[in-house]
């Protein structure tokens, strides 16, 4: 598919970006010491780490391991007692910086209007409106036939397709995930998977939060493992689904590698 | 957004227009106002002189308060002492008797205080309170009401311990307190002009008459234009001059509504 | 007592013959409760909005006491309007009292604090699912809460209305502001209880009728339009 996700024309001479670069003007990553509590309990202690590849990051772990304050961290949505998010030595609270990023939740937040009026809402708050843009996200999303329906009407993984379309309608440079096909069928989950490949393919980091193994297996490049608010391991996936450093992230991946390895659709 | 534009933008015009043209304002009674009076004068007046004559109608004594805070040129209402005790406070300019008509009392057609035969007004109240019979009062300082209480006292009865029981205050206007009345078959004390137009009667009618003591004198006042600087006085007194001049006492004796008339006319020009 | 055919054939033959005092009086009606709205629409909308998205000192005590405020009794509020406008009191020199203007200002008084409530519970629902995803967007304060606005219009809709059908059918404040006055301040509800107080009740249960049969149209015309934006 030659249409661009970060709104830049593509030419069949200008093969996919290389997603090994690690190019991306707000990479690298760089957390230090974050701690985050609420109402008294801490729920993320003292993480620190680095991400400065270009790919797709899961980042994984039990329920209340973290996951998803973690993500909210990184965007900036969410400002932890102390530490601090630096993207590319620019610190997280800098809008300019947040601006470069987009989010797409677990449950999409769609507006009460068209499908199409969605994407032009995103379109008109960054001064990109265009009808062309407009249906070449549509059409990424696979929703060019219901533009003109009602958001709130469209199936599930539909939803999360037009939320996935409109956080790229921004051209992000920052693709973040929290569980986007929690609650999708598999074939539901595969189309939201293949748009995150495509994402990645133009160059655009993602950074994904997922209870899902077989999806981290297929999608993730790298693996942060969170166990009770702490980095437990930070691997290549290679190395974290056949030796998982930590006993956390061994015991997390056991059950699944006993029954599951050899169906390993890869 | 447009619309609510126009929309205050008409409202401030038609003030404005309406202050352009010096309106006068009159604070009167319900009685006068109920009985299609003022709809029977006021454009003969308006189309003689030009102006507009605004009626608010409310009890006399809500009349006086607001004629009190200015919100009045001309005060129309029938309770003389109140009035006088205006004029008295430099509030109003000077009192003219304008008209009369009387009081009647009014109750259930089968009398069961039986005051048609009473040959005073204090009489046919003593007869209701001797009898227990339920008596619906104003209650709310008009000029009917201080009439009523007038009456008691002449009477010789304190109603402060029947309050609530065959005494029941409405604290309403006349044409309420006569709903009320006929809803629940009690005597009331009414002026003649609001009986005669009020179409609510049910089995009620007219059951004491006569007395001198029920006459009902309507005066008019100017308010005072040092008191009120914003008082309209030409106009105001225009106005007067008109109602108690020969046009409109004419027009007042002239008046009828089913063939009765409402009004006397009694102004003594001077 | 009058029956109520009796009424209804008064009321059908009153707007048959488009009999021009009734115009006048129903014409004054919608042009003092719709106005009020729509003001009270203008402020209480965006106040709504803020009171539920925003944190600031004294929120807590404003909400309650625009909960409260829903309560007022027209009376009491006509009479402190009245006290205003009056000749002799601070606004007197506006010469609003017994104008249209004053009504309107009186029922924008009474309708404010119910489009301002409802709209608040209506907005922070929402609010509660928007509000990382504007976050995220990087949203201006304004452009929240004119996007919850405009997203929210359905509810905020019916909370207009509800604020509309306390002004038309309110008859306390008006009649003290406004003072009743033929051809100048007398609107549907004042019309009403005059005419009660004449004891006329089947002209008055008539007017009724048709003050209840013009709500239903704007209703019914305010519904339509929904349906159509939706």
């Amino acid at each position: 598919m030659n249409i661009s996700l970060t709104g830049q024309p593509v030419s069949r001479k200008t093969p996919a970006r290389d997603p090994s670069r690690t190019s991306t003007g707000l990479l690298p990553l760089t957390v230090r010491s974050v701690n985050l509590s609420i109402d008294g309990t801490a729920l993320l202690k003292d993480i620190s780490l680095t991400i400065d590849n270009n790919k797709i990051t899961a980042l994984m772990g039990h329920n209340g391991a973290g996951k998803s304050l973690l993500i909210r961290v990184l965007h900036g949505i969410l400002t932890p007692q102390s530490g601090q998010v630096e993207w590319n030595g620019q610190p997280v609270e800098d809008i300019k910086v947040r601006k470069r990023q987009s989010m797409v939740f677990q449950k999409p937040v769609l507006l009460r209007r068209s499908v199409a009026a969605n994407i032009d809402y995103v379109l008109a708050l960054r001064k990109l409106s265009s009808k062309t843009r407009r249906d070449e996200l549509l059409q990424i999303a696979g929703l060019s036939e219901k533009a003109k329906q009602q958001a709130r009407s469209l199936s599930g993984g539909e939803q999360q397709r037009l939320a996935i379309a409109r956080a790229l309608a921004t051209n992000p440079e920052v693709l973040l995930m929290d569980e986007p096909t929690a609650n999708l069928d598999p074939q539901a989950t595969s189309r939201i998977e293949s748009l995150i490949h495509q994402a990645s393919e133009q160059a655009i980091k993602i950074i994904l939060v997922t209870h899902d193994l077989a999806q981290a297996q297929r999608v993730a490049d790298d693996v942060i493992f969170l166990d009770n608010g702490n980095v437990a391991e930070h691997s290549s996936a290679t190395t974290f689904f056949t030796q998982p450093a930590s006993a956390a992230g061994h015991s997390y991946i056991s059950g699944y590698l006993q029954t599951a390895t050899e169906k390993r659709p890869l | 957004m447009k619309s609510i534009l126009f929309f205050i933008v008409t409202c401030s015009l038609t003030n404005a227009a309406i202050a352009s043209q010096k309106a006068i304002l009159v604070q009167s009674t319900t009685s006068t106002a109920n009985s299609g009076l003022y709809e029977y004068l006021l454009p003969r007046f308006e189309e003689a002189h030009k102006t507009q004559v605004n009626v608010v109608a409310v009890g006399t004594g809500q009349a006086i308060r607001n004629a009190s805070n200015c919100d009045a040129d001309v005060l129309l209402v029938h309770a003389k002492s109140a009035e006088e005790k205006f004029i008295e406070e430099g509030l109003g300019v000077k009192r003219y008797d304008l008209m009369y008509n009387d009081f009647v009392l009014i109750g259930p057609e089968n009398d069961p205080a039986n005051i048609a035969d009473s040959i005073t007004a204090a009489d046919a109240l003593t007869g209701i309170a001797n009898s227990s019979s339920i008596f619906a009062s104003r209650g709310d300082n008009s000029g009917t009401h201080q009439k009523e209480l007038g009456l008691w006292l002449e009477a010789g009865i304190d109603t402060k311990p029947h309050n609530g029981k065959w005494y029941r205050e409405t604290g309403s206007g006349m044409g309420a307190t006569l709903n009320t009345s006929i809803g629940m078959n009690a005597y009331t004390l009414t002026d003649r002009a609001t009986w005669i137009s009020f179409k609510n009667r049910g089995q009620h009618k007219v059951l004491f008459e006569g007395d001198a003591a029920l006459f009902n004198q309507y005066g008019v006042i100017l308010v005072s234009p040092e008191k009120c600087p914003s008082v309209n006085a030409v106009g105001g007194q225009t106005f007067i001059d008109w109602l108690t001049g020969p046009s409109g006492q004419q027009l007042i004796a002239d008046y009828q509504l089913d063939g009765q008339q409402l009004f006397y006319p009694n102004a003594t020009t001077d | 007592m009058q029956d109520f055919q009796h009424s209804f054939t008064y009321a059908f033959r009153l707007v048959v013959q488009a009999d021009a005092t009734l115009l006048e009086i129903v014409s004054l009606s919608l042009r003092v409760s719709v106005g009020a709205t729509l003001l009270a629409c203008l402020i209480g909308l965006p106040l709504g909005a803020i009171l539920a998205t925003r944190d600031f000192p004294g929120k807590w005590l404003l909400t309650v006491i625009t909960n409260t405020l829903m309560g007022m009794p027209p009376v009491v509020l006509g009479l402190l309007v009245y006290m205003l406008l009056s000749r002799a009191g601070p606004l007197g020199w506006l010469e609003m009292l017994y104008t249209p203007g004053a009504m309107i200002l009186v029922q924008f008084l009474l309708v404010l604090p119910i489009v301002t409530a409802l709209t608040r519970q209506i907005i922070e629902d929402s609010w509660q699912e928007y509000k990382e995803q504007f976050r995220s967007l990087c949203l201006s304060n304004t452009t929240t809460i004119l996007t919850l606005l405009w997203d929210t219009r359905n509810g905020l809709l019916t909370a207009a209305l509800a604020g509309f059908a306390r002004a038309i059918s309110e008859v306390g404040a008006v009649i003290i502001v406004g003072g009743n006055i033929n051809h100048l301040t007398r609107v549907m509800t004042t019309a009403i209880a005059l005419e009660t107080s004449k004891g006329d009740l089947a002209l008055a249960l008539a007017l009724g009728m048709i003050l209840l049969s013009i709500a239903l149209v704007v209703n019914a015309l305010v519904y339509s339009a929904r349906l159509r934006v939706t």
